[in-house]
């Protein structure tokens, strides 16, 4: 059986990585702070394969973080991820962002609130067991205190969210145990969440493979704001 | 230099277009475009986010539609062209990324290119090519410029709109008249049907004896004939709607040619090139071949479907950088990029 190469890209916040997964074991590069990934994603890209004497044409397939997270961060890595697959029809797998965050806070039940700025954060619950992860609803996009609280206690919570929103951590205090305010997503989980999919054969065509914004109202029309008084 | 096949991809506001031009005989192999104007009528004119999120979904069938039309396999393509400005950051960057991955990953150059450096070479498409040095109006949604050209890099700006680009009257107008969006073209249909000189409108800078122009005043003059003519509750009438279209229209259409002409004359030229979405416009194509045969100036025009953004005069507008020997993506880390949502025509160096 060959060797499965498979690069992860995550660029869903301002901290973003790239992972190379070779047969279990994950390479994983920070994108420089302070740069748009624009900037440094293909470069870091280049020097981790090159780094692993690999070329893109060995690469089995690519994983990226489909979102939800910075709109412009998630088209970033979708469109590179899109123009890499593309050139050698290499398999491609959009990874939740929240799933692969639940992924790397550890098992049990997990809730994701990563910060979606506006005063409102991206909430995602999944049970995680080693490499499988099951999310338990939708992702939802709600402001801090208003999120849908679990039923019932014993969760581990993880997110920037949690630390951007003291209300969002007092609301959710009651069903939780753990915080882990600080785990950010990083491509090294959106690439243990994506070998196994690999190796099962998945894949995403990529004209099909888009990002998950969750926030999919971003204007009005005419009419609605007609309707509200406003003007055409 | 051996014959280049060049793909072309541009983003940068609400069409997705994408072409494969090969260089040396000069050949559109195929071009494909997505118009994404259906998806933003709804709300009344180009939201950003929206065009973004189209733009991404487009790309790559587009990509696949064009390899198939021209029967070429990808490796066959040895550079990749996109728009690097101006225009929306959001937008731009899609086809940024897209283009850049995939360069990057087939192992050839890339070649960021100025929107309007496409726009102005798209005359050269058509089967009767303007040549070097010539002047370029280009008018557009979003842009209104005078250029003198002299070869693919030099341009030189001998004037522009200060306000409205001229295609954006035209829709501003339109919309007043309740014409929908975008309705520059629906109002250019409109004054078809009009009378000549039945309303009064200004003629903004026709005389400023410089090659700039003005264009919102223009609207705001419509805006106060409309409010005269409905002020006691009534509606604009068909007949009504149709001379102010006309109105508006002979005006535009007077101080563009006027000082395009003008502009060809002052850089001791012979020849105009037309380009943009306006360059459809069939008044202004009438007014302009027919004052211009008179002072023995000719006058180019893309074809029809190079007039609106396309990917064809991306791919163009690369394979032409790199015949002059443009260093593709020069002094960066290979497969970085930044779009460049204002990006001065002039700033450009061959």
């Amino acid at each position: 059986m060959p060797a499965i190469n498979l690069l992860a890209i995550e660029t869903s916040t301002d901290a973003g990585s790239i992972a190379l997964w070779r047969d279990g074991e994950v390479l994983l590069r920070d994108c420089p702070r302070g740069v748009s990934h624009s900037e440094t994603l293909l470069p870091l890209i280049r020097s981790t394969l090159a780094e692993a004497g690999l070329g893109f044409a060995d690469l089995s397939g690519i994983a990226f973080g489909a979102g939800p997270g910075s709109f412009t961060g998630l088209r970033v890595a979708c469109g590179v991820a899109q123009g890499l697959a593309f050139a050698h029809d290499t398999p491609l797998l959009p990874v939740g962002t929240l799933e692969a965050m639940a992924l790397a806070a550890g098992g049990g039940r997990v809730l994701v609130a990563l910060d979606a700025r506006m005063g409102e954060v991206y909430l995602g619950s999944f049970e995680v067991s080693s490499d499988a992860v099951v999310a338990l609803g939708p992702v939802g996009v709600h402001p801090p205190g208003a999120v849908p609280l679990p039923a019932s206690g014993g969760w581990l919570a993880c997110g920037n969210g949690l630390a951007a929103y003291p209300a969002l951590r007092e609301r959710l205090a009651p069903a939780v145990d753990a915080w882990l305010p600080e785990l950010m997503p990083t491509a090294d989980a959106a690439a243990r969440l994506a070998a196994p999919r690999l190796a099962r054969g998945e894949r995403v065509d990529p004209a099909d493979a888009v990002p998950v914004y969750v926030r999919d109202k971003v204007a009005q029309t005419v009419a609605e704001r007609l309707a509200q008084g406003g003007k055409a | 230099m051996p014959a280049m096949l060049v793909l072309g991809i541009e983003s940068s506001c609400d069409e997705t277009g994408v072409a494969l031009y090969a260089s040396g005989d000069g050949q559109l192999l195929a071009h494909a475009l997505h118009s994404q104007v259906a998806m933003h009528q709804a709300y009344g004119g180009v939201v950003p986010e929206l065009a973004s999120r189209d733009h991404i979904r487009r790309a790559v069938p587009l990509l696949r539609q064009v390899l198939a039309e021209s029967g070429r396999a990808l490796a066959d393509v040895d550079a990749v062209a996109y728009t690097q400005g101006p225009g929306l950051a959001g937008a731009l960057l899609v086809g940024a990324a897209f283009a850049e991955a995939l360069a990057t990953s087939l192992g050839v150059p890339t070649l960021p290119v100025h929107h309007l450096e496409g726009h102005l070479l798209s005359p050269l498409l058509s089967k009767t090519p303007p040549r070097f040095p010539f002047v370029a109006l280009l008018v557009s949604g979003g842009h209104t410029q005078l250029m003198r050209v002299t070869g693919v890099g030099h341009y030189e700006l001998l004037g522009e709109t200060l306000d409205d680009a001229a295609g954006e009257a035209f829709d501003k107008t339109a919309k007043l008249l309740g014409l929908g969006y975008p309705g520059g073209p629906a109002l250019a249909q409109l004054a078809e049907q009009g009378r000549p000189d039945a309303f009064k409108l200004p003629r903004p800078m026709l005389n400023s004896g410089d090659l700039d122009f003005s264009f919102s005043g223009l609207k705001t003059a419509v805006l106060v004939q409309v409010r005269a003519l409905t002020q006691d509750g009534a509606t604009l009438d068909d007949r009504q709607r149709a001379d102010i279209a006309r109105a508006f229209q002979d005006a535009i259409v007077e101080v563009l040619v006027k000082k395009a002409l003008r502009a060809v004359k002052e850089s001791r030229l012979q020849q105009l090139v037309v380009a943009g979405g306006v360059g459809a416009n069939r008044e202004l194509r009438r007014q302009l071949d027919m004052r211009a045969a008179r002072q023995k100036i000719s006058v180019f025009y893309p074809e029809l479907e190079f007039c609106t953004d396309n990917g064809a005069m991306i791919a163009l507008a690369g394979a032409l950088r790199l015949q002059a020997g443009a260093s593709a993506s020069p002094a960066k880390a290979a497969g970085a990029f930044a779009v460049r949502p204002r990006w001065p025509l002039a700033d450009l160096t061959p």
